[in-house]
């Protein structure tokens, strides 16, 4: 587990037993000694390796239950959220656990979101099938430019990703026989049983949004656990130690550009599934800023944190726009200026908080 | 006895410079091999041919037996022939322990296995911890490599080097910027590496030189020089010439008080 992933358990842990332990400490002063006192507090059955799995669970429980309190348009926006989120992840992939800043995963999202939908058109509305239709394009896309695009780094990287990006929302928007600029429409509600009921009620497809989710997300997080995680990350620290160490990161890099692709095609076709509508807008330049906008604001490199970064992005553009005049990109531009000076401040406080719970000085 | 490093008339030029001039070597399995040379005498420059950064201009490199002008860096490093750096080279943003891993697990595990297995991985983990305490940093494998003193980034790159299980271990300049008592450290703990270990030095510091190395080879204006023991080269009058200009020495071997 990265230090990164402990951390977020330890301060969620610390979130949730915050309510026992705040006593009837008042004032400022003391609230903050409170804080500080519930990040020690902490049980440690918690800490330990069952919470490492309570809170995640507990996360999923209330994301499932959310169609139980909410009414049709909130679930919707959170079946964009869920589907935006793994777009996100798949930047992160790149981004934050292999050190290549990405503006192109919206091309392998667009091709999920139109491989689903062209299925669901004309072939048939089975979820599962349309799912493994657009990773499977997705990720021969990404494999096909990966091998020139990961032989690249840095800025050029991010060039070359961005030309990658824009060339497949060119495509899309001037192809007829997608829609061109006009998208496809029409198609028809996912169903999740072959032969089953099609789902037409949003709280059903969110389900089917969550489920596919949490399935791409833990697998995502074991892989980033597992040796491979720790190549990119190594790659990310320093790649010519690493080859001079005798690991070709040539093969390394462009299987993580790969995976990157079949979640960004994941992202996609749930997409599809909940809007039933797809247009180049989808995979327009805004899209991929904002994705890698999440991944910032949530911290390169985690997997949950742009998780969130993507929610607040999502909720801020369709949500929060409307009361503040459409402006709401010019809202996420401060947030992106406040996440970026204040985030590393927070985290050196925690960190100190932390450190201090070890016992270092 | 067989040698593991022969290099054959290897010239290395950028554009009209050539740094290297058909320079031929050979090195004994087990050796130790130290390259000199004053600046600018194309040290570097034959390093990186040999640790496979650079291909040569023209020339032959056999490592082992085999054939590996054409090898990558990374497929030299794979068949052990692993390289050091003269600053310290390292994983800043991982851990100690992880550090070590990376080096172990290409050479004992599968470094793009997307996910764990407890007895494979905990296998590499072990030898981690071994490599870590023989190269005196036990204790140290959960900090990040980054919070780590001068002198311990110098002990993990040792580690990480033996993780690669080496048959040969390019050093380059590796005291430099030390400590006198950082450097005594340091050639201990090369003394101290197992016998059947391949060794070549590159150095500026001729006293570390004549403590560690049987063979010394001495560079100047890309041509080897001289060939030989310690004695046999502190005696040459070649290399008195490319050192000093002159024939007095005495300042130069001189033991340092």
């Amino acid at each position: 587990m990265s230090p990164a992933d402990t951390n977020a358990a330890d301060t969620n842990a610390a979130d949730t037993n915050a309510a026992d332990t705040n006593r009837a400490d008042t004032n400022a002063a003391d609230m903050k000694a409170a804080s500080m006192r519930t990040v020690m507090a902490v049980p440690s059955v918690v800490r330990g390796r069952a919470g490492r799995l309570l809170v995640p669970l507990a996360v999923v429980v209330v994301l499932a239950a959310l169609p139980l309190v909410l009414g049709a348009y909130p679930i919707t926006l959170a079946s964009r959220v869920l589907a935006f989120a793994l777009l996100v992840v798949s930047v992160d992939i790149l981004t934050g656990v292999t050190g290549l800043p990405t503006l192109g995963q919206v091309a392998y999202f667009g091709a999920g979101a139109y491989t689903a939908a062209l299925v669901g058109i004309h072939w048939t509305s089975n979820a599962a099938v349309q799912l493994l239709a657009g990773v499977l394009v997705a990720t021969a896309l990404a494999l096909a430019t990966g091998a020139i695009v990961v032989r690249t780094k840095g800025i050029v990287f991010l060039m070359v990703t961005l030309a990658v990006g824009e060339l497949t929302h060119q495509v899309a928007a001037s192809w007829t026989a997608v829609g061109g600029t006009n998208g496809l429409a029409g198609i028809p509600p996912i169903s999740v049983l072959p032969g089953g009921p099609a789902l037409t009620l949003s709280g059903f497809v969110y389900w089917w949004v969550l489920a596919v989710f949490v399935v791409v997300f833990l697998l995502v997080a074991r892989a980033m656990r597992a040796p491979f995680g720790r190549t990119l990350r190594g790659i990310r620290d320093n790649e010519p130690r690493l080859r001079a160490l005798g690991q070709r990161t040539y093969s390394a890099k462009l299987a993580a550009y790969g995976l990157a692709g079949a979640v960004a095609g994941a992202a996609g076709t749930l997409w599809t599934a909940q809007a039933r509508f797809v247009s180049p807008t989808d995979l327009g330049f805004d899209v991929a800023a904002f994705a890698l906008l999440s991944v910032v604001i949530g911290g390169a490199g985690s997997l949950w944190g742009p998780c969130l970064g993507a929610a607040l992005v999502i909720l801020v553009r369709d949500e929060v726009s409307d009361y503040v005049d459409g402006r709401g990109p010019l809202l996420l531009g401060i947030v992106f200026v406040a996440g970026v000076y204040l985030l590393p401040r927070v985290r050196a406080v925690l960190g100190r908080l932390r450190a201090r719970e070890k016992g270092f000085p | 006895m067989s040698d593991i490093l022969r290099l054959d008339a290897v010239s290395l030029a950028y554009g009209r410079l050539t740094a290297v001039d058909k320079v031929s070597l050979s090195v004994p399995k087990g050796a130790r091999h130290a390259l000199i040379g004053p600046n600018g005498a194309g040290k570097s420059s034959l390093f990186s041919v040999v640790a496979g950064i650079r291909p040569p201009t023209s020339g032959r490199i056999e490592f082992d037996g085999a054939d590996v002008t054409e090898v990558s860096e990374a497929g030299r490093a794979a068949g052990g022939l692993v390289r050091t750096y003269q600053h310290s080279s390292l994983f800043l943003g991982c851990t100690v322990l992880d550090n070590v891993r990376l080096a172990a697990e290409r050479v004992h595990g599968r470094p793009l296995r997307p996910f764990r297995r407890r007895r494979r991985d905990a296998e590499v983990t072990e030898r981690a911890h071994a490599h870590l305490a023989s190269a005196g940093l036990p204790g140290r494998h959960g900090h990040l490599a980054g919070s780590l003193s001068h002198g311990e980034r110098r002990q993990l790159e040792v580690a990480m080097v033996l993780a690669c299980e080496p048959s040969l271990v390019l050093f380059d300049e590796p005291t430099a910027g030390m400590s006198a008592a950082e450097t005594d450290r340091f050639a201990e703990l090369v003394e101290r590496l197992p016998e059947e270990l391949s060794m070549v030095i590159v150095e500026h510091d001729l006293d570390v030189v004549f403590r560690l190395a049987r063979q010394v080879t001495v560079l100047a204006a890309g041509s080897v020089i001289a060939s030989g023991t310690p004695d046999e080269v502190r005696a040459d009058e070649h290399v008195q010439r490319a050192y000093l200009g002159a024939d007095s020495t005495d300042e130069l071997f001189t033991e340092a008080s």
